[in-house]
């Protein structure tokens, strides 16, 4: 089935959608993160009546604009891809995205669109609490519609609380709060928002530790860096305790992805966690190959994290693909079988429904149903294509989690040079901190690697390939619409970098 | 309070400096994004090729159940 479709084609609508994706996240979580960062700064102004808090939110809220501008509606690409270059996902997915998209427009519009005008316009018009207010309310606002973004690729990850329908080739919502409220959905709201106030604080940081390397708005530069890094160490200390959740969720409906994460190919009791190693490139699911040229574990610890047990097990690659009767575990190769009866069932189904033959309609429909939770299992060739690229998603793991390290204890480093007052004496972890920002980014983008290539080859985990979501268009129109796009987000950072660059320089008024 | 509303958005937008050339960038994006890539790299597939939705979901099932004959 695999071999029939244009194969070029998928790689370039993958390669379009993670650009653009990846580009868009750029944008995003400073948004999401800044917002917040305005809204401490501005409380304290309104708290104390100092001034000069005020002329630093302002400041803030500058850059804060300037990134919101050019990164927005950068999202509305992803929805054209799905209409152009996912049109059999899309459809399948309308009833399931529909309400979440909808909720997220009108409380994006209403909350973002009222409170961004009195926020930007309102200083010296309204109140100093009606303009916190709104400050508060464009935070929240922002944070919102992110939500519901989160909750439609949450589902995708782990479909729940729908229904497939056969006469439409529609998944259709059968339970809003299932979806709403899926623990998978959830853990992996709090774990990005949570970084994007990570990653906002590491901005501050970069910003204010270069005006103390230059030795100018020292106070300004001090006081951001106190808010800031509070912020900032809270938040890598949630996504690191959101990212164990992330991981534990994995483990239980996504154990393909885990087990790519760590390089596992056999399945172990108190099984260990890779702190460090070399992967084997030519490993193959089912060789003899060892796995790993090198490597330090730390014993039982992968046990523990995946399920909250250190002598339980962990399955591997192998287990998964090839089945483990001891663990009870299916293998991709019976749930190929099964997903095969799926798609034939539902083949018989169309072509009876056509004929107008009932009984053989009804007869197909309860093969389809039996089997319709490996249906994407369906259109795989052979097992082995159920298995992610296992070294990006091993050393992706391993650079969020190392660099997500590394930023706690910056964080740490910097508010005890705070508090000693002799963080202007060390240019040397000044100039890493203003590196920092864009190694926050890194750990970003490698922290959706992790997520997205790691569920590959699943458009909707189980249930529908990549090779499937797609249309039925030829590779060349979305490789001109890759490099179209290449041009334009790198046309709208470098916007974007040279009036920031621009606004940082000038610095905040009157300083 | 709507004389208010008014006056705040348009001393607001009077008053811009750095807000112009954000502005001009954001209508320069969206004029690339909805009139041109939009109309003439992006079109619907689905919207494009089928006129009613039961074809569409026709279509899809088909895609769905290429593979239905090769399992008999």
């Amino acid at each position: 089935m695999i071999e029939q479709i244009d194969l070029t084609m998928v790689s370039w609508a993958r390669a379009t959608f993670a650009l653009t994706a990846m580009y868009h996240w750029i944008f995003v979580p400073l948004t999401l993160g800044l917002s917040f960062i305005c809204a401490f700064f501005e409380s304290i102004y309104v708290k104390t009546g100092d001034e000069h808090w005020k002329k630093l939110t302002r400041f803030w809220m500058t850059l804060f604009g300037i990134n919101f501008a050019i990164g927005v509606a950068t999202g509305i690409i992803l929805e054209f891809e799905f209409g152009t270059n996912w049109s059999n996902y899309s459809w399948m997915v309308g009833d399931i995205f529909g309400a979440p998209l909808a909720i997220e427009g009108i409380a994006a519009f209403f909350l973002e669109a009222t409170f961004f005008a009195v926020m930007f316009f309102g200083w010296n018009r309204v109140s100093k609490k009606a303009h916190l207010f709104a400050t508060w309310m464009v935070a929240i606002g922002s944070n919102l519609s992110a939500v519901w973004i989160l909750i439609a690729n949450g589902w995708m990850q782990h479909p729940v609380g729908m229904t497939f329908n056969p006469d439409l080739a529609r998944f259709e919502m059968t339970d809003f709060a299932a979806l709403v409220f899926s623990p998978v959905a959830i853990s992996h709201f709090v774990h990005v928002t949570g970084s994007a106030f990570l990653y906002a604080s590491l901005f501050v940081v970069a910003v204010s530790s270069w005006y103390l390397l230059k030795k100018r708005h020292i106070k300004f530069a001090k006081r951001s860096l106190t808010v800031a890094c509070t912020f900032g160490l809270l938040a890598s200390l949630f996504v690191a305790y959101t990212g164990d959740e992330h991981a534990y969720h994995a483990a239980n409906v996504q154990p393909m992805k885990l087990a790519a994460m760590e390089g596992l190919y056999d399945g172990e009791h108190s099984a260990g966690l890779v702190a460090a190693g070399l992967l084997n490139f030519s490993k193959k699911p089912g060789d003899d190959e060892d796995s790993f040229i090198f490597q330090v574990k730390v014993p039982m610890v992968l046990s523990l994290l995946a399920n909250r047990d250190v002598n339980s097990f962990v399955p591997g690659i192998n287990d998964l693909v090839f089945g483990n009767e001891a663990e009870n575990i299916m293998g991709v190769k019976e749930k190929m079988v099964r997903g095969k009866l799926a798609v034939s069932g539902l083949g018989d189904y169309k072509a009876a429904k056509k004929a107008g033959d009932q009984a053989a309609a009804t007869k197909a429909l309860s093969l389809f149903e039996e089997n319709s939770d490996y249906l994407g299992y369906g259109y795989l060739d052979y097992a082995e294509q159920a298995v992610p690229y296992v070294p990006l998603i091993f050393y992706s793991f391993r650079v969020m989690v190392g660099l997500g390290t590394f930023f706690i204890l910056l964080f740490m480093v910097y508010l005890f040079l705070l508090y000693k007052d002799q963080l202007e004496k060390q240019p040397l972890l000044l100039k890493l901190g203003v590196f920092s920002f864009v190694l926050g980014l890194v750990a970003h983008e490698a922290g959706w690697i992790v997520t997205e290539v790691g569920r590959q080859p699943w458009a909707i985990q189980d249930l529908l390939p990549v090779t499937i979501a797609r249309s039925n268009l030829d590779a060349g129109t979305v490789e001109v619409t890759f490099f179209m796009f290449l041009i334009l987000f790198t046309a709208l950072l470098i916007a974007e970098l040279k009036i920031m660059a621009k606004q940082i320089s000038i610095g905040p008024e009157g300083e | 309070m709507f004389k208010n509303a008014f006056s705040l958005y348009y001393d607001g937008f009077r008053s811009m400096v750095l807000g112009r050339t954000l502005w001009k960038i954001i209508l320069i994006k969206l004029f690339i994004m909805f009139a041109i890539l939009k109309v003439f790299f992006f079109p619907n597939f689905l919207e494009t090729n089928f006129a009613t939705d039961a074809e569409r979901a026709d279509h899809v099932l088909s895609n769905l159940t290429q593979s239905a004959a090769d399992n008999h």
